[in-house]
């Protein structure tokens, strides 16, 4: 469990990046937390393992503050993840990955072992494992740098924007990659994106920030979903433009989603179609996924983002 | 030429001394520039006073600094080491900029990562950015290198025996093709060194040699792409 109290940072400039923010993310989740630049974000993110030390509130893990813990050792016991991988360019694939355990002091033969291992968890093929990271996609990229975060097994993983610079297609392939990991490993995760609907899709717990890292809301995508706190929330994740008020249109004897300006989102399936919403037999996967996000269970249905 | 031919022993042995002249300031300046070139980049505000004064070493004529050198440091005029200290300060005048630059030339997302996945300071220099900084190291050394074994000449004006001293023997004895034998000779020697260099470089640094290749994943990810759009 990592606990955030009256936590501050201003900048030596006088820059308030945030502004007394108090969070408890919970173990073995997500928890995301979402917002335009400037509203402190990554800042949030760095404290957690001393990039940056808070100018007042403490910061725990397990209830010890990190304040009194060496940031070097730390760090190694931290999984970190950041946008363009952040990749050492001078070592080869395997090298990048065993970077941790050699600096913990693992022997060689032993890491690039593992290394090699985590190369199949994060669904690479060990056949780059010689390579340079600039002969590698940025969706390979990407995937190296997960398999390094994870590389000490450590029980957190920040994740800074990590899916941000690749292209649609591969961000898809890369968030499923990584529900499939979660759902494996049960890691604490702290990731930090601007894009909602990648918050709503990975998070189980959302802190939607607005500037100074004051928090909007906090929630499930679904209580976010289902009750935006105000009027900022609701413009963020697109309740205020229809984008997420879905309903049903009989189509041609399909149920067709679409939204409040009447532009299709997709199709209703799991349920026969003339079956009425209100049916209680009729139990369709929009209202029974865990993660009841309409918008993103018709992407699966194979419409272009 | 046929001086050449009889004295080929000798061009020999000048070369050898030539090299035992040159080689220690060669890596003496690249190493005394590290921490220097280092605390320019690291503290901006001495970037500007270290860069002028090392680089105004190099302004300094060569004769009077070899007569200055054994009243300041205690070598003697005619020693190869008072030779050796004078090259090295030349050396040190070019690579403290050449190290300050090469440092400065890392990706800071890069330096950024390695401090976030736990390398110390210490280990995020030896480990991330002196590597980083080598193809920018590596150009200033290879400038040092030819520098310095054309300035390691000038030993024969004060008796450290070079392939110099074949200019002055030469020159005072009217023998032409000794004159040119020493400088051809000279820039072989350069050119050399220079190459051995660059070999290092490339031995030390692989992953500067491996170009980009085509991606496969960025193929597919592109056809991938095409064919959405001709569905939608």
């Amino acid at each position: 469990m990592i606990e955030f109290r009256s936590v501050t940072k201003e900048f030596p400039d006088g820059t308030l990046a945030v502004d007394d923010f108090s969070l408890t993310i919970p173990s073995h989740r997500t928890t995301v937390l979402v917002g335009s630049s400037g509203s402190g974000k990554t800042t949030l993110l760095r404290m957690i393992n001393r990039m940056v030390d808070p100018t007042g509130g403490t910061i725990e893990i397990d209830g010890v503050s990190v304040a009194s813990l060496e940031p070097v050792k730390l760090r190694r016991s931290i999984g970190y993840v950041m946008q363009n991988s952040g990749l050492l360019p001078h070592r080869t694939v395997v090298d990048n990955v065993a970077t941790v355990p050699l600096l913990r002091g693992v022997r060689r033969k032993k890491a690039r072992a593992d290394a090699l291992d985590l190369l199949d968890t994060v669904g690479l093929d060990r056949a780059i494992a010689d390579r340079y990271p600039s002969q590698l996609s940025g969706g390979q990229q990407q995937r190296v740098g997960v398999a390094r975060g994870l590389a000490v097994d450590p029980n957190i993983l920040l994740m800074d924007e990590p899916f941000g610079a690749v292209d649609p297609i591969v961000r898809a392939e890369l968030q499923q990659e990584l529900i499939r990991l979660q759902h494996e490993l049960g890691k604490t995760v702290v990731f930090v994106t601007h894009d909602i609907d990648e918050a709503f899709l990975l998070g189980d717990q959302i802190a939607i920030l607005r500037e100074g890292g004051r928090i909007a809301q906090l929630g499930t995508p679904a209580e976010i979903l289902a009750h935006p706190a105000d009027d900022f929330v609701a413009s963020f994740i697109g309740a205020d433009r229809g984008k997420r008020a879905l309903h049903v249109e009989s189509q041609d004897g399909s149920d067709v989603l679409v939204d409040a300006d009447g532009r299709p989102a997709g199709v209703l399936v799991g349920r026969r179609s003339g079956t009425g919403p209100s049916d209680p037999s009729g139990s369709s996967d929009l209202s029974s996924r865990a993660r009841s996000d309409a918008a993103l269970d018709v992407t699966a249905e194979g419409l272009p983002l | 030429m046929t001086w050449l031919w009889s004295n080929l022993d000798l061009v020999w042995l000048r070369t050898l001394d030539h090299i035992v002249l040159s080689l220690p300031p060669i890596v003496l300046s690249f190493v005394m520039a590290l921490p220097l070139g280092w605390l320019a980049n690291r503290y901006r505000p001495a970037r500007g006073a270290i860069l002028s004064i090392a680089g105004l070493f190099y302004a300094i004529p060569s004769l009077p600094l070899l007569l200055m050198l054994p009243v300041i440091i205690g070598t003697s005029l005619r020693s190869p080491a008072n030779l050796i200290a004078a090259l090295t300060l030349y050396g040190l005048a070019l690579m403290v900029r050449v190290v300050a630059d090469g440092l400065a030339s890392v990706d800071p997302d890069v330096r950024q990562s390695a401090t976030a996945v736990g390398f110390s300071a210490w280990s995020r220099f030896w480990l991330v950015e002196l590597p980083l900084a080598g193809p920018v190291l590596l150009a200033g050394v290879r400038v040092v290198t030819v520098s310095t074994v054309s300035l390691a000449t000038v030993g024969a004006v004060i008796g450290a025996k070079s392939l110099g001293s074949l200019f002055t023997d030469g020159f005072q004895r009217g023998i032409q093709v000794e004159i040119i034998t020493g400088i051809v000779a000279t820039v072989l020697l350069a050119l050399v060194l220079d190459g051995a260099v660059v070999f290092l470089g490339r031995v030390l640094m692989p992953w500067t040699r491996r170009t980009r290749r085509i991606r496969p994943e960025s193929i597919a990810t592109l056809s991938r792409m095409t064919a959405v759009r001709g569905t939608a």
